[in-house]
């Protein structure tokens, strides 16, 4: 199946990261996107990379999984770093590459921009590799839950997004039956005119919208069967709870943050 | 098309954290023109195995053959097309590849996309239409208007009309009636002696496996647990029930025959007249 791609896959080490509150996670990944947009000095951006690959290592996810995972993501942190070595003209000339100028501002900020985008998707991806769909939906509900009051429909939206997350991999595992199943008929997916590939798609595109369709169908049955209706009155079997070591985690985070807004540069 | 696999070892998502190795060195040797039935418990590899059979997974260690076809690792085989021209896959639950408009058009998707002559094509599909037992008016309907059985027939048909010399079955009567499962695999069995084929059914039912198998492969966890002929394999039942497979009723009765009787019939291959001759003989004198 998909190997490249870890954005998305749930990797079981039971790790102390693992069992922290989902809640805890998503506010500090939150926070951390938008709090490393102001470091600028060499002590925040240590800070911040400390952070990101001190909880890494405390997933104790293999590196060479990550590593390998993020592949399509290196890819653009690479070319990002490129184009700004090539477009940027800010301090002194350092030395000439083919005719072109490469600034000492240039290097400078495409090391930080591809840093900080390395670290974004690091720390992203750590949530998905640390917690369950359920969890995230969870902890969307609790999080959303102060909007209910405006008559937000905050348990219909975490059902949703159960359910897509739930069924992605069944989709792709269809997907590669059906794949598997039109090849074997002399489909080929793969080499061949642009205009016939497109064509191949049919075959495998119908069979997928047509068990998808029936699934959705089955799945609204089922649950109307076991007296399924909406939100109201549902207790959780899994409570959320926030504990020692979410707080260690916010106060690691918290402090960091704080770092980074003190030591600021504001000139 | 003779098949063999040698040492063949299949590893999904190898080095990742979900690293399984699917296939642990499997060897065996399947010849021209005879039916082996796989059985194994679910999860035992069966599947991994039979997409082996027309490349669409290589094996990771060792080698596979499939008459002058030679799958390897790490090396694209050449002719992907033609093998798989050669040998026809009915995967599980077949009806979920079906996605033409007219079952016509879906039973000649596979020889078009193999090249075959349009004239070619639509004898072909009346052809195997009619070996699957799908009434000619059914032709001109939508796939998805066919009851669950019929499309089956359908996507069998499909594959028919290639014309494989190599076919393999993974559970093909999964999910239907007992008398459309007998109904499918006399198909099946005529259809293999007619065309003279290669036959692999990978099955969960002992009785198909004796009735229809001229050798049985028995998987658990990725290995080679048994092979031999039906009555060899089934006559092992200790051995059989460690990996969770049963024989077959027939055994099961004269197993129990033999304990009340207090004297070993054996199963042979014998005709059911002929089996109850022996049993009458045993029964009948029980002072003896
Ligand atoms: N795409 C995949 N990725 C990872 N592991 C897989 C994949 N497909 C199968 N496996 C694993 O490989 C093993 C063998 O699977 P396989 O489908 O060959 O079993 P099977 O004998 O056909 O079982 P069944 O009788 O249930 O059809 C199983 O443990 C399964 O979990
Ligand atoms: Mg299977």
């Amino acid at each position: 199946m998909n190997n490249l791609l870890i954005v998305g896959q749930y990797v079981p080490t039971n790790s102390i990261v693992h069992r922290m509150d989902p809640r805890v996670k998503m506010l500090i990944i939150f926070f951390y996107v938008i709090f490393i947009f102001f470091a600028n000095n060499v002590i925040s951006y240590s800070l911040f990379t400390l952070f990101a690959l001190g909880s890494t290592i405390l997933t104790k996810v293999p590196w060479r999984f990550i590593v390998k995972g993020l592949t399509p993501v290196w890819f653009l942190i690479v070319f990002t770093f490129i184009l700004h070595l090539f477009v940027t003209r800010e301090g002194s000339v350092l030395f000439n590459l083919f005719g072109l100028q490469i600034y000492s501002g240039a290097l400078e900020q495409g090391a930080v921009i591809s840093l900080r985008f390395f670290l974004l998707i690091l720390l992203t991806s750590l949530l998905t590799l640390t917690t369950t769909p359920i969890e995230i939906t969870d902890a969307v509900e609790s999080l959303l839950g102060p909007l209910r009051r405006f008559k937000f429909p905050v348990h219909e939206l975490a059902l949703m997004m159960s359910i897509s997350l739930r069924f992605i991999p069944t989709l792709l595992q269809e997907t590669e039956k059906i794949s598997n199943a039109q090849a074997s008929r002399g489909v080929d997916f793969r080499t061949g005119p642009f205009r016939e590939r497109v064509r191949a798609v049919i075959p495998l595109l119908v069979p997928l919208f047509v068990s998808a369709f029936k699934r959705a169908e089955e799945l609204a049955m089922a649950m109307e069967a076991r007296g399924y209706r909406g939100g109201e009155g549902r207790t959780k079997l899994r409570e959320l709870r926030v504990v020692k070591r979410d707080v260690a985690a916010l106060v690691c985070f918290i402090v960091i943050a704080a770092a980074a807004l003190i030591t600021r540069d504001y000139s | 098309m003779d098949i063999t696999f040698e040492k063949v070892d299949y590893t999904y998502q190898a080095n990742s954290p979900f690293e399984h190795k699917a296939l642990d060195s499997m060897s065996f040797h399947l010849p021209t023109g005879s039916v082996t039935a796989i059985v194994g418990h679910t999860g035992s590899g069966k599947s991994t195995l039979i997409q082996h059979l027309n490349g669409l997974i290589r094996p990771t260690n060792g080698k596979v053959r499939i008459g002058d076809y030679v799958l390897e690792p790490k090396k694209k085989p050449k002719h992907a097309k033609a093998l798989r021209e050669k040998v026809g896959i009915v995967f599980q639950y077949p009806e979920h590849q079906l996605f033409e408009e007219t079952v016509e058009k879906d039973i000649a998707f596979g020889p078009r996309n193999f090249g075959v002559p349009e004239q070619e094509i639509q004898k072909r599909v009346a052809e195997s239409a009619q070996a699957v037992g799908l009434r000619a008016d059914l032709l001109k309907r939508s796939p998805f208007e066919l009851s669950g059985g019929q499309m089956r027939r359908v996507a069998i048909a499909g594959i028919l009309a290639v014309r494989p010399r190599v076919l393999v079955l993974d559970e093909p009567t999964a999910g239907l009636d007992p008398r459309g499962q007998k109904e499918i695999m006399d198909m099946f069995y005529r259809i293999h002696q007619e065309q003279q084929l290669t036959t692999i059914l990978v099955t969960h039912s002992m009785e198909d496996a004796l009735a229809y198998a001229d050798q049985v492969l028995v998987l658990d966890k990725g290995k080679k647990y048994m092979e031999g002929t039906p009555v060899e394999v089934f006559s092992q039942r200790q051995a059989l029930q460690q990996v969770q497979l049963d024989v077959p009723e027939m055994f099961q009765f004269l197993l129990k025959a033999s304990d009340r009787f207090g004297k070993p019939v054996a199963y042979q291959g014998q005709d059911v007249e002929r089996l109850a001759e022996q049993l009458a003989a045993l029964a009948g004198d029980p002072n003896e």
